[in-house]
This record gives C-alpha cells, structure tokens and sequence, in this order.
C-alpha cells in the first residue's frame, strides 16, 4: 500500500491496536515537559505511586515565566519562582535532563529540541504545549498535549491516539523568494485561507518545490503554525537540507549510527501517489507580506489592503461577522482604513515561531543603522541561549541595540507574557509570534502578528510598511 | 475520575465563536500547581473589568444563570493552547457538559481526561437550541447518547473508548499499563534511545 510519511510513522509507532475505529497504542519517542503544564503531571505520579517509565527520554527547560532580563537577580515574580523550583525538584526527584534557567542549552523548547539534535525524523514527539507542531518540521510526528496527557507518556511512554487524516499542502513557487516574503507570510496566508479549522482532525504534509528549498528554521516556522489552523500536526518529509541541519548537534547521533540512520531516513517520505484525504495548492509567487487585523490567525490580510468589513470578512456567516465585529472593537480598528495607516506603540521579535538565527539575521538587515522610531518600544527576545551566542558572534546585538531595540535573554517572554513582559491595556504591538487572541500578550493588548522583516520595519517607521519596498 | 452519570440542567448560552484557551482562563492564572481552584478565573478577561468588578452583562455574572451545569457554545470553541487549566476551570466552576457545534482536538481531548462530556451537534440544531430552547432543561443520557429539550431528541456521536470511559470513571494510566507485554516488546524491537 502506497504511505505518506505519517502513514509510515505512524505504523512504525504502533504497540497496540484494535482496528482503524478505536485509539491505538503509540509509543512516544521524545517527551518535551517544560514549568507550567508539567507540575500536576508529577502530582499525579506521586499520588499512585509511580515512576518514569524512561526518563532518559524525557528533557526539561524553563521557558514559558523565565525573565528575559538579567538573571543574576533574584526573580520577583514568587510564583513564576516556584513553579521553576517545583520543575527542578521533578527533574531531580525522577531524573530527567533539566536545561535549567542558567543552563547554556536553555531556551524555548521548540527552538532547544531541533538546534539540541533531540528532534529527529521519524519519531513522536510530544509536549504540554500546542506548538509541539514545530518539531514536524524533521519529520517527526510532533504534536501538542494536555497535562493528563504528559502525564500518561511519563508513566507509559505511549499514547492512546486514533489516526488522523492525511491533509497536503502543495506550496509551489517560480520567483526566487527573497527576503520580503517570508515563510511567516506563507504560513499565514495559508491560515487566511483555511481558517483556525481547517486543519482539524488532520495531519497537514508540506510539500512542493517552496518548501524544498528552505531552510530548516524557516520550515520550523511553517510547521510551528499548524496549530492555529486548527490541524493535530504539521510536517516535511526528511530531505538533504535535513540530515545536514542534523550533523554534528550535540545530541544527534554520531558517526556510524548517523549514516546507518541516513538509509532509513532516505526512506521516510510519502509515497508517489499516495492518498491524502485533502489536498490543497498555493502558488507562492502571488504571497506577499501579511499583517493580523484581528483576534484570531485567520484574521489576516495583505500589507496593501484596507482594514475589511465585517460583512466582507464573514461572506455570510452570520457568528463570523458578531466575531468580526467583536474583533474590530478590541483592536479598536475602523473598516477600510489601510493597514499602513495604523501606528504602533511595541514591537517584539521573538517566540518559536521566528526567534532563530536566521529571523534575527533578517531582521538585523531591516535596522542596521536605522533608529527605532521614538513613538516605539522594541525588543528581541532570542528563542534559546544558542541563539543569542551566534547572534552575539554575528554582531547581531550591535546592530539591534544601536538601532535602539531591546536585547533580551532568552525565554517566550512577550509571546504569552506570562514573565513581566507584557503589552498595557490599549498598547498595540507588531508581533513575531502565533497567536493574536484578546489578551494574549498583556490584558488588552492588541496583536499584530506579522514576520520579522515586517516587525523590523514596523518599528522603525512607527507604523507597518510594506517592506518589500526596503529590499 | 467520577463517573459519568445522566445529567439534567438548562443551559449557559455563551453566544460566541472561536473561544480560545487564552480567554477560557487568561495566562496570569497558569502559574498555580494543582488542578482546582481555576473556577473563579473562568472567563476572567470577560467576566471582570480592570478593578476586578464582575462586568454586569457577562453571561456568568447574571444570576438566572447560575447553577447551570451544561455550557453551550458554538464553533471552534477551545482553539489555541494546550492548556488543560482551560478544562480544570470550567469543571472548577460547575459545568459538567459541553454542547456546541465544533472543538479544538486537544481542548476536546482534556475534557474527557477529566470527566467532562463534550457533546457535538450539528449547526442547525445548536442554532434552533440558541434560538428557543436556552430556558429549557436538557437532558443529557450518555448511555444511549442523546439530548432530550422538550419533545426534541437528538442522537449524537461518541467515540466507544471515550464513552466507556467516561461511564465507568477509569484511570487511563492504570489501563495503559495492562499493555506492559506490548510496550516491552516495542523497546527492545525499535530502541527509542537513538541518540549517540
Ligand atoms: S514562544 Fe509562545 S507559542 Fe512558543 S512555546 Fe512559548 S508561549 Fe508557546
């Protein structure tokens, strides 16, 4: 029978199974846990009595209520502290590998787990956060889970799934892309189109020639987003660009154990002519630059157009248009005003998103040796210690901080703000991140998703622009 | 976990689309250890102003409301984050079902992790319960999977796992571990530590 590569990683995953109609047995290969989904987690274990079933499996990071400021300080936040301490004290209780907050591995756990050699193709991996998706990204199955969940897998290693549907997602390109059209754009544009559900109760493939031609980080950034379409994962089959990203991380496999792993993941791809039961083509050339109007990832339009009526947006969808309407109000925002139009008070470059090397290099070229306008507050958050390292190496720092941006330390900081950075109430921010719901970056704050490049420019001029006229 | 018995209450109309975890209880309130105590929170942003006063025309805050014990809601509800404090808070406040017309997978996944049925039906109907039937008992038989308003019946869909589950309170992690031959025997045929 012809696979995809979740049909052959899935199958290779199966401990237990009834049939196609009830959740069958998966072992989990990686298990990801991090300070605020894991806590009740190892309360549960206690309580029965039970162990980690293979901790050697299991890795730990404080990212989501770390300070992204100095940390030789003491924290202040006395909850966000304790709840880091009780995570030492799990990693320490059960032995599992905490790359705690001084660690030089620490950072988001979607960007430590691929820059680490811990996301591998081929395997599960899981974590008690939705943008688990990232990890697809190697071909690994990666998808997000619910602290009973992370439970279970530390207990059981394994999972009760049933299969989802095979959904692709054939991006094609003939333009060479340039540095204004990001995957960030691509990656939105498809939500545009889709919706927060249109990848529900699905496994979304990445494929065709655009995304053969990028770059790891930049496929990360593609599959990290299929969540907010509503899909259970994303993913790329393993190619060259892959095993080579793969070489010679710290905790990739060596030597000979990596090329007799090189045949088996030469094999890990779909099937010519395999069956998906959706299946949907995007012409990257006609992609360009897209800004979040709203209060979901589908509310997006491109940076040329006009703020949309809700009636417009809705195309007759009556709960679409109260939602449309809801979300107007929150961002305090007027039909048919150009995007261009609306100025900004924060920018912020960070998240799993489009807080890697590559990000922060793009961005550096937008604000080398321009200044952050003085209407804006800008800051970089690195996705993990590494990244900071290489960008420091790079003279990246320089560059941003000269331009009068913030330099962070590393964490998911503004992304959620669940640390003390956080938007004030009214405070309108370009985003790098995923998510613009109500709040999400500080009570009342507005959320404007856009790419790095995007934010870069944004910050600058003090309102957004399309930055394909900066390149 | 309880089980699962029949339930019999009016229900809560929040009439809004894409609900996501983020508003189903706000990020400042994750960083608590245990899983109850998150009632209080459900809602917050929508549920209180600035100075933590209830807001007085949020659906929770009305008193002819309170008590009830089915949430209906519309599509999309619980999209966003993995955060399970979304479910352990709207089981903190009370609720015990579900009812609308469309789910996030994982949010749906956490419900039944802790007891809570999610109950899927299809747009008309949920309209017509919107429409007329938000004053009226509904009456929820997970056994014979229906949802009885007035003479209105209507047959919904479950998994038979997650049913059985449900019905019968089962710790999943207690079952999962019966399968010990199975996981064993996967180890040692595929060795999961592939690193080094
Ligand atoms: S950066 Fe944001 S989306 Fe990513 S893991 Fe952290 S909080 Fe979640």
């Amino acid at each position: 029978m012809l696979k995809t590569v979740y049909d052959k990683i899935w199958d290779n995953h199966l401990v237990y199974s009834y049939d196609d109609k009830h959740p069958s047995l998966i072992y989990i290969d990686r298990h990801f846990i991090h300070e605020v989904t894991s806590p009740q987690a190892f309360d549960g274990l206690r309580m029965y009595n039970r162990k980690v079933r293979k901790p050697a499996l299991t890795f730990a990071t404080v990212d989501h209520n770390v300070p992204t400021t100095n940390r030789s300080l003491p924290m202040v936040d006395e909850i966000s502290s304790l709840q880091i301490k009780t995570l030492q004290k799990n990693c320490q209780d059960f032995g599992i590998t905490l790359f705690d907050i001084n660690d030089q591995y620490q950072g988001i756990v979607h960007v430590i787990g691929p820059e680490l050699g811990l996301t591998l193709p081929g395997t599960t991996i899981v974590c008690g956060d939705s943008h688990t998706s990232t990890h697809g990204a190697f071909g690994a199955l990666a998808f997000g889970i619910g602290t009973s969940e992370v439970e279970h897998v530390l207990a059981t290693q394994c999972l009760w799934m049933k299969k989802a549907k095979n959904f692709e997602i054939i991006l094609n390109n003939t333009l060479k892309n340039d540095l204004a059209i990001s995957a960030k754009d691509v990656i939105l544009s498809i939500i545009k189109n889709i919706g927060t559900s249109g990848g529900s109760g699905s496994v979304i493939e990445y494929r065709g020639s655009f995304i053969s031609n990028l770059s790891m980080e930049k496929r990360m950034t593609i599959c990290n987003m299929s969540i907010e379409a509503g899909a259970r994962a994303g993913l790329v089959s393993p190619d060259e660009v892959t095993f080579n990203y793969l070489r010679d991380k710290p905790y990739s496999p060596k030597n000979e154990s990596f090329e007799r792993l090189l045949n088996e993941w030469r094999e890990l791809r779909s099937d010519n002519n395999a069956k998906y039961d959706q299946s949907i083509l995007l012409n990257v050339d006609n992609v360009i630059p897209q800004v979040t109007w709203g209060t979901n990832p589908a509310m997006t339009i491109d940076v040329t157009s006009t703020i949309p009526n809700p009636d417009e947006y809705a195309k007759g969808n009556e709960e679409e248009k109260k939602s449309a309407v809801r979300a107007l109000e929150y961002m305090d925002l007027i039909p048919g005003i150009p995007i261009t139009d609306i100025s900004i008070d924060r920018v912020f470059i960070g998240s799993c998103t489009n807080a890697r090397l590559e990000d922060l290099i793009e961005a550096s070229i937008i604000v080398k040796d321009k200044k952050v306008s003085p209407n804006v507050k800008a800051m970089v958050v690195p996705g993990s210690q590494q990244v900071k390292l290489s960008a420091e190496k790079l003279g990246l720092d320089t560059i941003f901080m000269n331009a009068g941006f913030e330099w962070r330390e590393s964490g998911c900081s503004m992304c959620l703000g669940m640390n003390p950075d956080i938007l004030s109430p009214g405070e309108r921010c370009a985003s790098t991140s995923n998510r613009n719901f109500e709040g999400r970056q500080g009570t009342g704050g507005r959320t404007h998703l856009v790419s790095p490049v995007m934010a870069a420019a944004a910050a600058i001029v003090g309102k957004f622009v399309d930055v394909r006229e900066w390149i | 976990m309880e089980p699962f018995s029949n339930l019999k209450s009016k229900p809560v109309p929040l009439d809004i689309v894409n609900v996501d975890t983020d508003q189903i209880i706000p990020k400042q309130f994750l960083k608590l250890l245990g899983k109850t105590g998150y009632g209080k929170y459900l809602f917050y942003n929508w549920r209180y102003d600035e100075n933590g006063n209830a807001k007085p025309d949020f659906i929770l805050n009305l008193s002819e409301f309170e008590g009830r014990t089915i949430l209906l809601t519309r599509e999309h509800f619980g999209i966003g984050s993995s955060r399970e404090h979304a479910v352990w808070a709207i089981k903190d406040f009370g609720f015990k079902a579900i009812l609308g017309t469309s789910f996030a997978d994982i949010f749906y996944n956490n419900c039944f992790k802790n007891g809570i049925l999610v109950v899927k039906l299809d747009k008309d109907k949920i309209d017509h319960i919107f429409l007329e039937k938000t004053n009226k008992n509904i009456e929820i038989d997970l056994l014979n999977q229906t949802i009885k308003i007035d003479s209105d019946i209507y047959n919904f869909d479950i998994d038979s796992t997650l049913k059985s589950y449900l019905m019968e309170g089962v710790d999943e992690i207690s079952t999962t571990l019966k399968f010990e031959n199975a996981i064993e025997k996967y180890e040692i045929d595929n060795d999961p530590l592939i690193f080094n």
